[in-house]
């Protein structure tokens, strides 16, 4: 008995289904023709706005061909139909209880590496992240070292100290030597 | 008007090949009558090409849709502003016009180059010559002829791309085209230098103008396609590492080190190998980047599609890059450094580890672009190489450089003492320690963001001294005010103060980009009537209230737009509207899928920033996603000023800085007499 409804609270349930199909039609009516506003969309959930899902989504990408991240895609290109999916698929594996790195995994099990917005950092993908960095590195010190010789060169190849010219006051060269200071570059 | 078209490509075709050779042999053998008809092919090529446009946009205006291109990319109700674009839409229209440019520019530096430069001219039009010919050959051979006719003709054609109805995608390609086909210019001269083997310092001058030409209007485009891509696709943000993003910024970077390097060239005699090969380089990556964007070789979302164009790209690219070497290699004995560097703290010696950094981050965006290429080729597996990746590898590069920025004005020419570097850090370095705890003491913990803002403040410091210092010495000198003594220092070095500008405006740049770090979103079902509340990195709470949804008819288009009340902490700041816009042709045929329009309220602090996703089951209820864009108004006035400071710099007139080996210089000259003055 208690699993069955008492008539006073299934007339309640259904006078407040009554008003909420009415609230829907008063607040949210139909427009004139809903093909204009392009697919229809489901209403969102609390599970859309995640933050762990977000993130998730923001590593994994949309097999659309798009080139965005599943959650950009599914919330710029509202035409897609595989990031949608994809958001699906990311909630059922967080729903199982699966962790980020596991849901990453499941991405890439089944679809490649690819799947990630960023090669995994191992192997020859180390260098798809540090060569630029390293190329850097490397060219620096080779370039510091190449202006040290050139310094080096310079000095041992210097003329000796040309003499003062004879109209030249050492008052006047202080002053020189001070503006040269001001100089700002 | 095809036909006329058509037949003035092939005139073109065939006057430019005339021109490439009469250019390169009227030069090899000093003959003047086939250097003059080299000259008068440039003209005449210029005339062809301009005809073939003009008989395009005809048949776009007349909506003739026996041509494909047109029946492709335009339709009845196109709205006139948009069937000016039509010309560069698509692919065979756009190489028409990029050879049409090309060949506008060939002609007006024969016209305005001064006399001095004249040697190089046979060779300047033998390549800009050669260059828009293989642009024609693509469109007659490839083949992209925008004067193809279609197998039958269409009662209306099928419109154009919606992202593509907007006012940024007028702009936004014919400035990108024309620093891409600007580079052409510098390159011909470089490789005019290279052949007449007239490798003083005068190639130099012509070449560095034009330079600039190209860097602004390459810096424009960007500028644009990056206000574009945050206002019409809609995701929120200006820049996606996408590989045609990349190919526009790649010899951006490297014309951007070479207007430093070229600089200790015309000081010191110096780097004459590296500003070369930085030129050649620079024209063969705009070359580079038109293959990327036309082969379809690397996926992009605003890419042409896959088509045969992008084989002869490929082929006429590593043709240029042997013939370059070849020439560039043979020359090198041609090219040694006048003088030697003085001290590792120098000026030049800074310019050098900013060049390094510029081609460094080249590098190292050339690399993620083609990274999912190599990775396929070397491991045999697929891999995405996206923004998070782009962002890990390139923000420290980025921080470093701008560091640069800020250290390269302080150091003097030569050898800086160690007074020197004192006086001239002291200010710089405090102003960036000082923003740097405020940030700290506010709270900010963003890493990136810190460095940006605090090396920001400190290259602001360094350009705010380089301005106070000069302006102190003209009010010293001669008693102007402040404000007029700036203005006096903008108007007589232009090049000098135009470049700090540009140094504040590469400063408002990265404080927007850091800005992004701070973005807060999210998304939400809304009945009219219905709030969303969202805070914003300002510490506000922004509420939007959906008033509702309205559809009506535009001239191409059926609407149907959300209109929400906007509330910053309960006060009223405004109304947004957002859109879906579904195409149709004149018969009311829908086109394209139906786009989004994005509602941005913009200011200085943040952007809001709606979209309407759709409705649930064609109610007024409807899916929005709201997004606080902090900082991003900077972005756009730092690209504002970034022209400003170009356009400074190239403005003719100031005092001409005289290049090292050409004449006596009058820096030098100007400073004895102010010593004089002070006596």
């Amino acid at each position: 008995m208690s699993e069955q409804l008492s008539r006073r609270r299934f007339f309640a349930l259904a006078a407040a289904a009554a008003g909420a199909v009415i609230q829907d039609t008063v607040q949210a009516g139909r427009v004139y023709d809903p093909q204009r506003a392009g697919r229809a969309q489901a209403p969102i959930t609390s599970a859309d706005n995640d933050a762990r899902i977000q993130a998730i989504e923001k590593k994994l990408r949309c097999s659309c061909g798009c080139g965005l991240d599943i959650y950009t895609c599914r919330t710029t290109d509202f035409q897609c139909t595989y990031s949608p999916a994809l958001h699906q698929d990311v909630l059922r594996l967080a729903g199982q209880g699966k962790t980020a790195q596991q849901i990453l995994d499941e991405f890439v099990k089944q679809y490649g590496q690819v799947a990630l917005m960023s090669p995994p950092r191992e192997g020859f993908n180390l260098a798809g992240y540090f060569l630029p960095g390293v190329a850097i590195v490397v060219a620096a010190f080779f370039l510091l070292r190449t202006l040290r010789r050139w310094t080096r060169e310079a000095e041992g190849a210097a003329p000796a100290p040309a003499t003062l010219p004879p109209n030249a006051t050492p008052e006047e060269l202080e002053r020189l030597r001070r503006e040269l200071d001001r100089l700002p570059g | 008007m095809s036909l006329l078209g058509h037949l003035s490509l092939w005139l073109a075709f065939l006057v430019g090949l005339w021109g490439a050779i009469t250019g390169f042999v009227g030069g090899a053998q000093h003959r003047p009558d086939l250097q003059q008809s080299a000259r008068n092919a440039t003209f005449a090529l210029f005339g062809a090409l301009l005809v073939a446009v003009i008989s395009l946009e005809i048949a776009i205006f007349r909506h003739d849709f026996s041509l494909q291109y047109v029946a492709g990319r335009t339709s009845r109700n196109l709205p006139t502003f948009y069937l000016w674009s039509a010309l560069y839409s698509g692919q065979e229209g756009s190489l028409l016009f990029w050879a049409a440019v090309l060949s506008l520019f060939g002609a007006l530096t024969q016209l305005f180059t001064s006399r001095r430069h004249r040697a190089y001219l046979p060779y300047v039009a033998a390549i800009t010559s050669l260059v828009a010919t293989f642009f024609v050959s693509v469109m007659l051979f490839a083949p992209a002829n925008p004067f193809q006719r279609a197998a039958f003709t269409p009662l209306d054609g099928s419109g154009m791309n919606p992202q593509l109805q907007n006012p940024g995608m007028v702009f936004h390609p014919p400035m990108l085209y024309l620093g891409y086909i600007s580079i052409t210019i510098p390159f011909a001269f470089a490789m005019a230098a290279l052949l007449t083997k007239k490798l003083d310092a005068d190639w130099l001058v012509a070449v560095r103008k034009w330079t600039i030409v190209s860097w602004l209007f390459l810096s424009i485009g960007l500028l644009i396609g990056m206000w574009w891509a945050y206002v019409e696709l809609g995701w929120g943000g200006y820049w996606a590492w996408d590989p045609v993003e990349n190919a526009a910024l790649l010899p951006w970077l490297v014309m951007t080190a070479f207007l430093h390097s070229v600089m200790v060239q015309e000081k010191r005699g110096m780097l004459k190998k590296w500003n070369l090969a930085l030129v050649l380089g620079a024209w063969l990556l705009s070359i580079f980047g038109t293959f990327l964007t036309r082969s379809g070789v690397i996926a992009s979302v605003h890419s042409f599609t896959q088509s045969p164009v992008g084989y002869f790209f490929l082929a006429f690219l590593v043709v240029a890059a042997i013939a370059c070497a070849i020439v560039y290699i043979k020359r090198l004995p041609l090219l040694e450094a006048e003088s030697t560097l003085e001290s590792v703290v120098s000026r030049e010696a800074s310019f050098l580890f900013n060049n390094l950094l510029l081609i460094g981050l080249a590098f190292s965006v050339l690399w993620g672009t083609l990274y999912p290429i190599i990775s396929e080729w070397v491991q045999g597996v697929k891999v995405t190489y996206g923004p998070p990746t782009f962002n890990f590898v390139n923000i420290p590069l980025g921080l470093v450089l701008l560091f640069l920025t800020g250290i390269g004005p302080l150091i003097a020419w030569r050898r800086a003492s160690t007074t020197n570097l004192r006086r001239q850090f002291a200010v710089p370095v405090t102003v960036g320690v000082f923003m740097l705890l405020i940030l700290l003491v506010a709270g900010m913990r963003e890493l990136g963001a810190l460095l940006a803002f605090s090396i920001g403040a400190f290259v602001f410091g360094t350009v705010f001294q380089e301005f106070a210092r000069g302006a102190r010495a003209r009010h010293r000198q001669y008693g102007e005010s402040t404000g007029f003594a700036v203005l006096q220092l903008l108007s007589r070095n232009r090049r000098r103060y135009g470049g700090y500008i540009v140094h504040i405006a590469i400063v408002l740049l990265f404080v927007g980009f850091a800005g992004m770090a701070f973005k807060t979103e999210t998304e939400a079902t809304l009945r009219p009537g219905e709030s969303a509340e969202l805070r914003g990195s300002d510490g506000h709470l922004y509420t939007f209230t959906h008033l509702g949804i309205s559809q009506y008819n535009a001239l191409n288009r059926q609407v149907t737009a959300a209109l929400l009340d906007v509330r910053r902490d309960g006060k009223d700041i405004g109304r947004l509207r957002t859109e879906k816009r579904q195409h149709v042709d004149a018969l009311g045929n829908p086109t394209f899928e139906p786009s989004t329009e994005v509602g941005i309220m913009s200011g200085l602090r943040v952007d809001l920033y709606v979209v309407l996703a759709g409705l649930v089951n064609g109610t007024e209820q409807a899916v929005f996603r709201f997004t606080i864009n902090p900082l991003v108004w900077w972005v756009w006035f730092g690209g504002f000023v970034l022209v400003i400071g170009g356009l400074i710099v190239l403005w003719p007139g100031g005092v001409v800085v005289a290049v090292k080996g050409s004449k006596a210089s009058p820096a030098q000259a100007g400073y004895a007499v102010k010593l004089e003055a002070e006596r």
